[in-house]
């Protein structure tokens, strides 16, 4: 009857008390078509896989300003395999060192975006990830 | 084979199903189908009223003191689409965040998708989803609801219409409406000088309403300061005073009924609306061409319907 939407789940992880940039985030992803769940500040990886897994999101964003990305986005990818959110896309942003992103790119993150990204590429990013991972074509 | 794994309780099954039914494929429908016949014993309550009410929070602490007494419980949080892209903001479950790490809960957003009337034919199809998957309680949240936004009331068995202080007067508590549909009454944020005023202006609705109240029952005012959890447990017994009320009467499976009535009729209005809007959009041109040079309005209308009724 409807054609599949892409629902995202935003998300900030650890501590970090900033949550401008996530929202700004989600509501350009809103504005792109996407469905987002936003579930704001100082997120478990347990709490982020637990809410994606019932919302059944197709894209997990994790926005981070702490510095603490190389140390917590491996525990919440742990996470992800275990309850077996393998084709679900995960994208980070927020203050990541250039030299940092091939790290997390190894470790299974799809996108990083830093700031200066346009919510124009974040958005279109995200379309094709979902489009190769998930297999669905999906309306916007 | 995926549902018997959500029937035993698989979340990312369930989770799966869920979208299957959502969006109307056929595994979800077939699906579906297989668990209406299950569905049926759940007790599903509405919370409705207007944004910024503190529906979520007070949902979040409702969720706690159901899994507290036992209960299995379901929440579905509706959030309205964008008519313009489509897209959709859910900031409901932020309000909720852990509560889900307890065992027994299932929290799932859906956007509204152009439905209106404050719930969706999408989301009574995930009702009767989680209902047939055991969920006992469920709740479900409205859009945050204008004053026509009425009909949860045909949807639930239990509506309880928040309200908080400093939105209104007795005028508005007079209003036709979503102040006619509660069961109960929730003023929130009772800490507010205003909640006095709150209570007497609803108070002095019910004591002079002249309409016989649904099922005969008197609707309940209860206080609530859902982010500090006071009022919650009073809110709790209410709801169950309530069921108890309906059941003894015979009205549990009315309203069960009823909400599958109410289901079909957003099904049915989705197809033909669905064909409205197809009929707009391949005449517009003609439409916009007849509104500038103002013909008559009304015969452009019964032309249209014409069409409309070509494509049923």
């Amino acid at each position: 009857m409807s054609q599949k939407r892409i629902k995202v789940l935003i998300a900030k992880l650890g501590l970090d008390g900033h949550d401008r940039g996530a929202k700004v985030v989600a509501r350009a992803l809103k504005d792109a078509g996407m469905e987002v769940v936003y579930t704001g500040l100082r997120q478990t990886p347990e709490q982020i896989v637990k809410a994606a897994i019932q919302e059944d999101v197709d894209v997990i964003g994790i926005s981070i300003l702490s510095g603490a990305h190389l140390e917590l986005i491996p525990l919440l990818i742990k996470e992800m395999r275990e309850k077996g959110l393998n084709d679900v896309v995960l994208v980070v942003g927020g203050v990541i060192p250039p030299q940092d992103i091939p790290k997390l790119k190894e470790m299974g993150v799809d996108e990083v975006f830093l700031p200066g990204s346009s919510l124009k590429e974040i958005s279109e990013k995200i379309i094709r990830a979902v489009e190769s991972k998930r297999g669905i074509k999906v309306a916007t | 084979m995926l549902l018997e794994k959500a029937l035993a309780g698989d979340e990312l099954a369930i989770a799966r199903l869920l979208t299957k039914i959502e969006y109307f494929t056929p595994e979800g429908l077939e699906n579906l189908q297989e668990l209406m016949k299950r569905s049926g014993n759940a007790h599903v309550i509405g919370i409705t009223g207007l944004p910024g009410g503190g529906k979520s929070t007070l949902i979040s602490g409702l969720i706690s003191e159901y899994v507290n007494r036992g209960h299995k419980v379901g929440v579905i949080l509706v959030d309205p689409s964008s008519p313009f892209s489509m897209g959709s903001f859910m900031g409901n479950r932020v309000r909720m965040v852990g509560k889900d790490l307890q065992k027994n809960v299932f929290i799932r957003s859906i956007a509204s998708r152009g439905n209106l009337g404050g719930i969706s034919a999408e989301a009574l199809m995930l009702i009767e989803a989680l209902d047939g998957l055991g969920f006992d309680k469920i709740i479900i949240e409205t859009v945050g609801a204008g004053q026509t936004d009425t009909d949860v009331v045909n949807a639930v068995h239990t509506v309880g219409v928040v309200s908080v202080p400093g939105t209104g007067d007795e005028i508005q508590a007079l209003k036709a409406g979503i102040m006619e549909i509660g069961d109960v009454y929730i003023i929130n944020k009772a800490d507010n000088p205003e909640a006095e005023m709150l209570y007497e202006a609803i108070k002095f609705a019910l004591d002079t309403a002249e309409i016989n109240f649904r099922d005969g029952w008197t609707p309940k005012i209860v206080k609530t300061i859902a982010i500090k959890n006071i009022g919650i447990k009073e809110l709790v017994d209410v709801f169950e005073e309530h069921l108890n009320y309906i059941k003894s009467r015979g009205l549990f499976e009315k309203r069960v009924r009823d909400r599958r009535v109410k289901m079909l009729e957003l099904l049915l209005r989705k197809k033909i609306e669905d064909i409205i809007s197809r009929v707009i959009k391949e005449n517009l041109n003609y439409i916009s061409k007849e509104i500038n040079e103002k013909h008559n309005l009304l015969g452009l209308v019964n032309e249209m319907y014409n069409n409309v009724k070509s494509y049923l």
